[in-house]
């Protein structure tokens, strides 16, 4: 028998439908191959075997009476971002310790209602904010692809890493994942994977620690755009527990696969051709837009003229909401708390030893910037600056350009410890350049695996679309994959 | 736009951080490198333009104005560090 770990959520959909193994079989698998890996991996953060082995033999009946859902019988891994009722939810954070929730995520509870299986909770950079997943409290997460003839560790991106190299590495056969300003696609493209951040409020956010709550997407990372299609379908709601989330019946984004590109107006914006981007990101945007034209796509130079500021409107927007979303962990209603003389030191060691370095220096930049007579030098300017993002973005659309084709990352994965980034946090927020403009926007963005770059390692394109036109990205990005095909890492661990 | 020591420990304190001398001195770098980044939005002519509230135009969803939910205290104080009763307990407040 074929390792069952080694098929893709579609393919384990047919076999778990003609009865060729159960989804306990499915589920033992993959438990057994996190085992295998995690030690070198570092992909869970937490597992949960024996809930795994209930669900699937509880999956098992329900298909056996005949009522089996869309993803029955099929083993994810969660972010540790999502609550999940009884099980470990700690955002990658120390300040959370032993944080079980009395409940559970509108989308993890989509995803369970629809049949699949939870095999554990993914590492992932301390509340989200991380392009490296070298933030997290439980150490990072190694990136399953290694350059040719190296054995030098490299990051699987942030910070959805967990996510990202729990996919690539088949230690879960899709996985849950969310963007702030690229937490998904940046970390697909480190992996070789296909990730998804839906339009803002296609996903509910409710049971989702806040990061930026303007900005936080859920959306799936998986081993294909098909089954990218399949997780956001099941993902997605409308939930009268989040009032972002939009009134809009899911539409069944698998359905558009296949569909042709010819006639497709995409759009290459020539502010993303940054100064000093290697050839190779170049070379492979080239290569996209190349088959796009032969599948009958026109081609469009536009102008998206506010690009250069989106990242820098980004680190104002974003820390002022964290700083806002994470005054709630104050030693009080969970996880963490260091005794003080009175409640004032209690909550400053609490927060002081609770958060680490990066998310303290976040919180630090969103309480300066919203404090009295800063907030509109900086807060306010930047939300106008983010006006003017999401107007270039309505004006190209408004133009006939169905999509906008970019390079997902400006590298492929870099080294964990590297002495650059860690020596200038701006070096490393440019690694989300390419990516963040879209949650400023609150657009759809979808990186696909394009390439390997010299080293042998994957390099993704990332399509943008217009607002909940998530059936676009699916169908060009599945003409970009079949043009590229896959891309899997040779096994080391 | 550049921050100093002093300010640093000020913005700690309103963040309800405990640092170090140490710790602010580096953090003072660190703030000024990122705050030095978000200058270029100076340049921007934002002349007239509305401030973005809301990514996707919508009308605020609103619920009926009823008790829809509760009887939770046991499962909102489950997971705190230290609770009697269903009630939070924090150091004294009120002298």
């Amino acid at each position: 028998m074929t390792d069952l770990t080694s098929l893709t959520i579609s393919e384990a959909r047919d076999r778990l439908a003609a009865k060729d193994f159960t989804a306990l079989e499915l589920t033992d698998a993959y438990l057994a191959a996190i085992d295998a890996a995690n030690g070198a991996l570092n992909a869970y953060v937490a597992t949960t075997p024996d809930q795994a082995r209930q669900t699937a033999s509880a999956s098992d009946k329900r298909r056996g009476k005949g009522e089996a859902g869309a993803l029955e019988g099929i083993p994810l891994g969660v972010k540790d971002l999502f609550a999940t009722e009884g099980v470990h939810t700690q955002a990658g954070s120390h300040i959370l310790d032993g944080f079980k929730p009395r409940y559970e995520s509108t989308v993890t509870a989509n995803l369970w209602a629809d049949g699949a299986v939870m095999l554990g909770k993914l590492n992932m950079d301390e509340f989200a904010m991380g392009s490296s997943n070298e933030t997290s409290y439980y150490g990072p997460v190694v990136n399953p692809w290694r350059a040719s003839g190296s054995n030098m560790d490299l990051v699987p991106g942030g910070s959805s890493g967990g996510s990202a190299a729990a996919v690539a590495a088949h230690l879960c056969a899709g996985a849950t994942a969310t963007d702030t300003g690229g937490s998904i696609r940046q970390p697909a493209a480190f992996t070789g994977t296909v990730g998804i951040k839906p339009t803002y409020g296609r996903c509910s956010r409710w049971g989702i620690a806040a990061f930026a709550s303007s900005l936080d997407q859920a959306g799936p990372i998986a081993r294909d755009v098909r089954d990218a299609a399949i997780l956001l379908k099941s993902m997605a709601s409308v939930d009268e527990k989040d009032t972002t989330s939009v009134d809009r019946p899911v539409p069944d984004y698998e359905a558009a696969l296949g569909g042709s590109v010819k006639g497709m107006t995409i759009g290459i914006p020539a502010e993303y051709r940054m100064d000093g981007m290697p050839d190779e990101i170049e070379a492979l945007w080239q290569q996209g837009i190349a088959w796009l034209k032969d599948a009958g796509a026109e081609i469009k130079p536009i102008s998206l003229p506010h690009t250069k500021y989106a990242l820098p409107a980004y680190y104002i927007v974003a820390p002022a909401e964290a700083s806002s979303n994470l005054a709630r962990y104050d030693g009080v209603k969970y996880g963490l708390r260091v005794p003080g003389k009175d409640i004032a030191e209690m909550y400053e060691n609490t927060r002081a030893e609770g958060f680490g370095a990066e998310v303290k220096r976040r919180v630090m930049i969103g309480t300066y910037v919203l404090s009295a007579g800063y907030y509109d030098a900086y807060y306010l300017r930047a939300q106008k600056v983010r006006t003017l993002i999401k107007r270039d973005f309505e004006t190209v659309f408004g133009e006939g350009v169905d999509a906008i084709l970019t390079p997902a990352t400006p590298s492929a994965a870099f080294g964990i410890g590297d002495q650059d980034m860690a020596a200038d946090p701006v070096k490393m927020y440019l690694n989300d350049i390419f990516t963040v403009t879209v949650n400023m926007a609150g657009l759809p963005g979808i990186a696909v695996p394009a390439g390997l770059d010299a080293k042998g390692l994957p390099l993704g394109l990332q399509l943008i679309g217009k607002p909940f036109d998530e059936e676009t990205l699916f169908r060009t990005a599945h003409v970009i994959e079949q043009a590229a095909g896959r891309f899997v890492p040779d096994r080391w661990w | 736009m550049s921050v100093d020591t002093a300010t640093v420990k000020r913005v700690a304190k309103l963040a309800r951080f405990r640092v170090s001398d140490e710790e602010a001195a580096h953090l003072e770098g660190e703030l000024n490198a990122i705050l030095g980044f978000v200058e270029q939005l100076s340049e921007v002519d934002i002349e007239g333009v509305e401030p973005m509230t809301s990514v996707t135009e919508m009308a605020m969803k609103k619920r009926p104005d009823a008790v829809t939910d509760g009887g939770k205290a046991t499962d909102i104080t489950a997971n705190a560090p230290n609770s009697e009763d269903n009630f939070f307990l924090v150091p004294k407040v009120v002298e």
